[in-house]
């Protein structure tokens, strides 16, 4: 062979040996990546309202740069997160809205996950009209004369029905039960996320235009517009045992944290971070807002409020 | 997106023998027969409005459904002492281990460094260098334009996640399919086993089979790659077994006599001859793979359609758009990279190139050279393992929000009554009909209207169709989803046949206009839903703009290539005959391109059939919604696995029903 025909392999080989010889490894170590650190990996599950974000990256943010861990946002839905702790692609669910038959199934049978404790809110989640429908219809905020009202709640998806907005078709809801089970004259239709609940009530608001939704507290949106909540029949322990038979309101939640086994056992550093994170409705509306109305990246609201409160801080990561 | 490619022999053997109908002449003309049955079911519609139309509550789960449902969680909960699942998880484990070693190489940091093993420079280097290699100069500057872009717009990261989730999928498809299509081409069994399983693959919306690929294979890199393949692998296996099946017989039979055996006739004759049809496989794969690559973020597959899916979560379009952008020139790149491999390939080999060998070689040691200093630099220095910045992503971003916002705050009273007075008008109508009549009124009226466009073949497929809808009990959603794929599809052709036949007769206007439906194709659906979204708020009409938005570059492209192929001979003589404009197009053109208007309909109808479903993640209802709600929620899977069957149930009914319409048509004209 003419030394002509060897250019060609040569040339493409030594690329490839530059490129893929890990021998040659990089020697790039800035200060951020503390060394000696005993954390490991930490896989944060981010589910898509805002409030969560707030808890994952104030928990995130402090794992990366105080602990030294690796931290991973893992962007996926509230039940698909739990699918995630068995395999090690979720370690953590920083905001578990109750999920009773999650926790059986997870916890108690596959015994892939753990409860971490409470974030220190409890969460609240019910119907709401914006406020100036409370000033001209007072009554409107018991459920009892919803049906009076239905016609005002007519869209062109409704079915001649009154709309009932509700989000993300992830989120926690026994609407289509409590509709059914209340003799209600609605149907209910999903706006699809957080972000198209916010925007239908802020309209409704501006232009005076009847919309009844799903809502839940912590949210900073409710510091903008205060939404008026509907009373639905009281809740009572165990009258939501049966999803199809729903016909009361819903139960206060204590968020709390979830954990896989796997995660516990591994990292001590992480997990202890975890443990001890809780704080209060209005940090994490303070963060959700830096995101939301304040256009901040998820990092830099986290940081700015990280920065602003050491004490709080301090006292997770003693 | 340029999937759902079709045999191009779909509508082989025009002189096949025709239907019974055609045959004795039909003594009604077919639009009286097809508009009579339409009277005689409005009317049936309204005398019995309401009744039995199978309509179930929005969260129940009845009967089949819980079956399904059931079984499913078997799977999560049985014991990984299972064959099945042991195996899926293992596949799982290899393909999470190549993945995160390509991450780790190109995407994310190699701790402790804050950057890859290679970083930003030496990536770009290296694709610059290999692009040189297989597709000549020209390519590699444009190669390397585009990686500086992803840097600069801000996305870096997240494309080179989009590029090994699409390569690593593209790769396991072609090592799977080329065999297959190999079968296929030469065993009419295979072809027969493999053509209707190829049709499903093709109709499933995506959607739908996230749900249980993720309880098989568990969520991330994984999972994503086995669903892109899934959808990818149809086009590649289709047209290389077309591509071995049309292959100059004088020439398999010159070397078949002379002596060679089966493996060198396949190695040696049949793989080379047919390579530039593979090519134009494996390239329709890659546009395929990463369309898909980007639906996968839902069940967090790595890439640039994690930050599309965020911004749909936060309804910021203009933080959508830049992603956005940067998929299209990821398929730009891709598709033009591919297409000019196989050019360039065939020039080197004809000595048609322009660098003589000497100056070739000059090149390659420069060029070599030039990129193992910037990987050696990128692994050693941070100015090189740094992705370039700049605020150019941002800015973009900002303006597209800005502008975006300015429309809902000025027009939304315009656009909502637009929405709605359109959905009063036609969708409300078309549904009260189709979903609002007695479950047997409606099936007997889709099949009445089977059997007079497409014939009995068009009708069996039609009654097994709707038998399985009816049998998973999703009949009314199945109904009012229909509504809407009808709708769109039909605004899918009213543009196809508009801006079709002006692209078809105008040079100019087909160059201004065929870019901007290439990138209309390669954008991943959701981007459409954003801005669609914002204006309209969710409904269906929202959904169904998403869905003609996605849908019509396709069909417009296949209008305008039919009217072009309209032979110029024929138009020349009309035109000499003294015919106007407008008479030669609805006389000659159009007429003659007839094949060309079914193809895009069917087309048309399947893209619409996919977007959909996605339109059910904004309140469009029906089956999409079943769909997403059954993937997200834990005690309504049955539900959403039926739900996805019946869609591709409802695709499979219209796909046969326009395939043989259009069957009759070309044996009618012939």
């Amino acid at each position: 062979m003419k030394l002509q025909n060897w250019i060609a392999p040569i040339a493409v080989g030594g690329v490839l040996l530059a490129a893929l010889l890990p021998g040659v490894g990089s020697n790039i170590n800035e200060a951020s990546a503390s060394t000696g650190s005993k954390c490991g990996e930490l896989n944060i599950a981010v589910n898509n309202w805002v409030g969560y974000e707030a808890d994952a990256f104030v928990v995130g943010e402090l794992a990366k740069k105080r602990l030294g861990c690796i931290v991973n946002y893992v962007y996926v839905d509230e039940q698909i997160s739990w699918q995630g702790f068995a395999s090690g692609q979720v370690d953590v669910v920083l905001e578990n809205w109750g999920h009773p038959e999650l926790i059986d199934l997870y916890v108690k049978k596959l015994k892939v996950a753990q409860d971490a404790g409470s974030i220190g809110i409890t969460g609240v989640i019910g119907w709401y009209v914006p406020p100036w429908m409370k000033k001209k219809y007072p009554d409107i905020t018991n459920w009892k004369n919803l049906n009076k009202y239905s016609d005002l709640f007519k869209t062109s998806e409704s079915g001649g029905k009154g709309q009932l907005l509700d989000g993300d078709p992830g989120f926690v809801t026994n609407d289509e039960a409590l509709v059914k089970n209340l003799d209600l004259n609605y149907k209910v239709v999903f706006a699809g996320s957080e972000a198209a609940l916010i925007q239908a009530f802020r309209s409704g608001e501006k232009n005076k235009k009847p919309v009844l939704g799903y809502f839940y507290s912590p949210q900073w949106f409710l510091a903008e517009v205060p939404l008026v909540k509907v009373d639905l029949p009281p809740y009572k322990e165990g009258c939501d045992a049966d999803p199809a038979k729903v016909d009361c309101d819903y139960p206060p939640y204590p968020l709390h944290k979830i954990v896989s086994n796997q995660f516990v056992d591994s990292d001590t550093t992480g997990y202890k971070l975890v443990k001890n994170f809780k704080w209060s409705d209005k940090d994490q509306n303070l963060v959700a807002k830096y995101i939301t109305s304040d256009g901040m990246t998820p990092e830099d609201a986290a940081q700015k409020w990280i920065d602003d409160n050491p004490d709080k801080v301090d006292a997770w990561l003693k | 997106m340029t999937t759902l490619t079709r045999e191009p022999e779909a509508a082989e053997n025009p002189s096949e023998s025709p239907p019974p109908e055609a045959r004795s002449g039909p003594r009604i003309p077919r639009i009286w027969l097809a508009a009579g049955v339409i009277v005689v079911w409005v009317i049936l519609s309204i005398v019995f409005h309401g009744k039995k139309t199978l309509e179930i509550g929005g969260a129940d789960q009845v009967g089949v459904q819980n079956w399904i449902g059931d079984r499913a969680n078997d799977l999560v909960v049985a014991d990984s002492g299972n064959f099945f699942l042991r195996l899926t998880s293992g596949i799982a484990d290899v393909l999470d281990a190549i993945i995160q070693w390509f991450q780790l190489l190109i995407s994310t940091p190699a701790f402790p460094s804050p950057y890859p093993e290679i970083g930003f420079l030496g990536v770009l280097a290296v694709a610059w260098f290999f692009t040189a290699l297989v597709a000549g100069w020209r390519m590699s500057i444009f190669t390397a334009v585009c990686f500086a872009l992803f840097s600069l717009l801000g996305f870096y990261e997240d494309s080179m996640d989009l590029l090994i989730v699409t390569l690593v999928s593209v790769g396991l498809s072609v090592l799977v399919g080329l065999p297959l299509a190999v079968l296929m081409a030469h065993s009419w069994r295979a072809r027969a086993v493999f053509t209707p399983v190829l049709d499903v693959m093709q109709t499933l919306p995506s959607f739908a089979y996230l749900l249980p690929l993720m309880l098989l294979f568990g969520i991330g890199a994984p999972a994503a790659v086995i669903c892109t393949v899934i959808y990818s692998l149809p086009p590649v296996m289709r047209i290389s077994s077309h591509g071995l099946r049309n292959l100059s017989e004088s020439a398999l039979e010159a070397t078949d006599s002379m002596g060679q055996t089966g493996w060198q006739r396949l190695t040696k004759v049949e793989l080379p001859m047919a390579k530039r049809t593979i090519i134009v496989g494996i390239n329709q794969t890659t546009m395929a793979a990463l369309s898909m690559a980007t639906i996968a973020a839902f069940i967090n597959g790595p890439g640039l359609g994690q930050p599309v899916v965020r911004a749909l979560n936060a309804l910021r379009v203009g933080d959508a758009f830049v992603p956005g952008i940067c998929i299209v020139l990821m398929a730009i790149m891709l598709d033009r990279v591919t297409t000019a491999a196989s050019e360039h390939g065939e020039k080197l080999r004809r000595g048609q190139a322009r660098d003589t060998a000497a100056r070739r070689n000059l090149f390659l040691l420069l060029g070599a050279a030039v990129t193992i200093v910037c990987v050696y630099m990128s692994r050693h220095y941070v100015f090189a393992a740094k992705p370039w910045e700049s605020s150019l992503g941002d800015k973009l971003s900002e303006a597209v929000q800005t502008g975006i916002d300015w429309i809902s705050d000025n027009w939304s009273g315009a656009t909502s009554s637009v929405s709605d007075g359109f959905t009063a008008a036609i969708i409300n109508k078309l549904e009260y009909v189709l979903a609002g009549s007695p479950w047997f009124v409606t099936a007997l009226g889709i099949l009445a209207i089977a059997l007079i466009v497409g014939g009995w073949r068009a009708g069996v497929a039609t009654v097994i169709c709707l038998a399985g809808i009816r049998y998973l009990e999703l009949w009314n959603n199945a109904m009012i989803t229909l509504t809407s794929v009808l709708v769109a599809a039909l605004f899918v052709m009213i543009l196809a046949a508009v801006i079709g036949v002006w692209m078809g007769r105008s040079q100019g206007a087909d160059r201004a206009i065929r870019p901007l439906l290439d990138a209309g194709q390669t954008m991943p659906p959701f981007v459409y839903l954003i801005p669609v979204l914002a204006l309209f708020g969710p409904t269906r009409f929202t959904a169904i703009v998403a869905a003609v938005a996605y849908a019509a570059p396709a069909a417009i492209k296949i209008v305008a290539d039919g009217i072009k192929a309209v032979s110029s001979a024929t138009v020349e003589a009309a035109e000499s005959a003294g015919a106007l404009t407008i008479q030669i197009i609805t006389k000659v053109q159009v007429p003659m391109a007839r094949s060309a208007f079914a193809v895009a309909t069917n087309q048309g109808l399947l893209y619409v059939l996919a977007m959909v479903v996605i339109g059910g993640l904004v309140g469009a209802g029906a089956l999409g919604y079943d769909v997403v709600a059954g993937f997200k929620q834990l005690d309504t899977r049955g539900r959403g696995l039926a739900a996805g069957f019946s869609i591709v149930l409802l695709g499979v009914m219209l796909d046969r029903i326009t395939t043989y319409a259009a069957r009759r048509g070309e044996s009618r004209s012939s």
